[in-house]
């Protein structure tokens, strides 16, 4: 598997994250140089092999449905680089 | 006085309950020692008025006759990877600028109450990501100990990772013992690389609730410590359920120093025949049988087993914990906490933000995870990986039917230069070789001291144990340390 670097920009994008167009050449070929080591994998056999999600063979606990934490808002709002009116601020997205 | 960070925990808790000396006067010995010891950059944050306003409360305690355990009085390093209340945590990370947390970590938490005093907060690889220490962006964290002989002889070494500033501190005097996590071998490879004990627990053994998360289904805290009796103590402290971890194991937490019985008469010990690879070191496999001979002189049944998947395991953790990795460091996007890189709208603004505030390795895994989970590539790859990771799991089940324990080296080398290994990302990763199998089956394993290499550098071995048989692991690693009764303190002035 080789990737070129249009394809490094558009999952850059996917995963919205800026590289610069000098950088997407090198990172075509480090990325290339991951994936065709990876590309092993394909050799085994694993054909009616239960996909492994996690190791932990406990049923996922349940909670009741109540509220158990709140009235934070200056807590939650104390690392936000920009809050107005005890809302997040964006730039904005609806002209 | 000045021997007072010799200590290790064991010693300093009696030493404490004697009366000998109090937490406020290790603590401040350790303080000192941090100051002096900032070229090796093991800390991103030193905290130490956070550090004697607690060994003050616990000599209160103590005074009134309510201290509360092995733990207390004890100083720390807390892997700058688990969020404290009130003191900045980066992750080791240009995105998490100026973040301070409003909670507090459970595995911190619990270490709190337990009384330990934490002295600051250890350096690590951006977002627990590499094996050397080299990618944070507060810059790298320098092995207290030097090469006394070879190409390396005098050069500053890397400490191993992620959780290389834990590692640097502890063997470099700075702490007595430190947090760690471990998602393919961050607390055992740098634990070898630096001489001292690193145990990762059991899945779900430790909560992961406030610890910052890069693969979620492998990252698990553990205890980075001098001896392995201080790993049984410490590990006890972090441990526990946690309903806020809904992954975190409803199992009591077992007195772990009272399984380390000295005893491996009879027990059996597996020797993977896979993990004998083709251009091993000649060192790393001497040191390897010296400790199955040590075992065997010790009582144990040694045993070869078949581990049939192991050449796998590198290529499946490279999709599965990026993958994690890519979904988990979505929520790094500049609207609630950290960096903001202004932009002309709001995708602008979070592509500028993610491309200034992640590095050069956090970027390859987020963009390797994003490809492998995007549409047209999730079988080839995610499922493909998720499955090979069920064939290596099932290779332990089947070991473990007939062993019960396994031994194997910790890593493929000894420590290596600052510098080194940089171009090829592939021979990073490496560096993992024998520690990414044991998590990605969630299984125990601890990298104990056992030998040095020809260049006066400290080896490790890893001992694997069954799900939450930590007990047995810490007692294979007891006979082991006993065995090869090493003299580590770190070798810091080999130039003379």
């Amino acid at each position: 598997m080789s990737l070129d670097k249009d394809t490094v920009k558009n999952i850059a994008y996917l995963a919205r994250m800026r590289v610069a167009d000098d950088k997407l050449e090198p990172l075509a070929g480090e990325l290339s140089s991951i994936l065709n080591w990876i590309e092993q994998l394909q050799e085994l056999d694993t054909d009616g092999v239960e996909p492994m999600a996690s190791v932990s063979d406990v049923v996922l606990p349940q909670r009741k449905d109540a509220v158990t934490d709140g009235n934070c808002q200056a807590a939650v709002l104390k690392n936000a680089p920009d809050s107005e009116d005890g809302f997040f601020a964006v730039p904005k997205v609806v002209e | 006085m000045s021997k007072l960070n010799e200590l290790n925990i064991a010693s300093a808790r009696d030493g404490l309950a004697r009366g000998e000396f109090s937490a406020a006067e290790l603590t401040e010995v350790y303080i000192q020692a941090i100051q002096a010891g900032r070229d090796m950059n093991a800390y991103i944050t030193e905290t130490p008025d956070v550090a004697l306003e607690r060994a003050r409360e616990s000599d209160a305690r103590r005074a009134k006759g309510d201290a509360m355990g092995a733990m207390d009085g004890i100083p720390i390093a807390m892997k700058d990877l688990f969020c404290t209340e009130g003191v900045l945590t980066t992750a080791g990370s240009h995105i998490l600028d100026g973040f301070v947390p409003p909670y507090e970590s459970t595995v911190s938490a619990n270490l709190r109450s337990a009384g330990a005093v934490m002295l600051g907060k250890s350096n690590l690889d951006e977002f627990a990501m590499g094996s050397a220490n080299i990618t944070s962006y507060y810059g790298p964290v320098k092995n207290p100990w030097k090469a006394t002989s070879g190409p390396n002889q005098g050069k500053d070494l890397v400490p191993g990772g992620s959780s290389g500033g834990s590692a640097a501190a502890v063997a470099g005097g700075l702490a007595m013992a430190a947090t760690g996590t471990d998602t393919g071998g961050s607390i055992r490879q740098p634990a070898s690389f630096c001489g001292i004990v690193g145990l990762k627990p059991t899945y779900g053994r430790c909560s992961r609730w406030g610890v910052v998360a890069f693969a979620s289904s492998l990252d698990q805290a553990g205890p980075m410590t001098k001896t392995v009796q201080d790993a049984a103590i410490m590990l006890g402290a972090m441990a526990g359920h946690d309903p806020k971890d809904s992954t975190s194991a409803p199992l009591p937490v077992p007195d772990f120093e009272a399984l380390m019985t000295g005893d491996v008469k009879g027990l059996t010990i597996g020797i993977p025949k896979e993990y004998k690879m083709d251009g091993m070191d000649p060192e790393i496999q001497a040191l390897w049988d010296q400790g199955i001979a040590w075992l065997k002189d010790a009582g144990c049944i040694i045993k070869e087993v078949s581990l049939p998947h192991t050449k796998y395991a590198l290529a499946t953790y490279y999709i599965v914990a990026p993958a994690e990795a890519s979904a988990n460091l979505a929520r790094y996007d500049g609207v609630r906490y950290g960096l903001r890189v202004p932009g002309d709208s709001l995708d602008d603004m979070y592509m500028n933000t993610r491309g200034a505030g992640f590095g050069e390795e956090v970027q390859r895994r987020i963009l390797i995870g994003t490809y492998a989970l995007s549409s047209g590539y999730y079988d080839a790859y995610y499922i493909k990986a998720q499955k090979v990771r069920t064939l290596i799991s099932n290779d332990f089940k089947t070991a473990f039917e007939s062993v019960d324990a396994i031994l194997t080296p910790t890593a493929p080398s000894a420590a290596f230069a600052l510098g080194e290994k940089q171009e090829d990302p592939v021979a990073m990763y490496l560096n993992d070789v024998f520690t990414v199998p044991t998590s990605l089956a969630g299984l125990p394993g601890m990298s104990v001291p056992a030998g040095f290499s020809s260049t006066g550098l400290p080896l490790g071995l890893q001992v694997i144990g069954r799900s939450f048989d930590e007990g047995t692991v810490l007692n294979v690693g007891a006979a082991l340390e006993k065995a090869a009764g090493l003299n580590l303190k770190a070798v810091t002035g080999a130039s003379s």
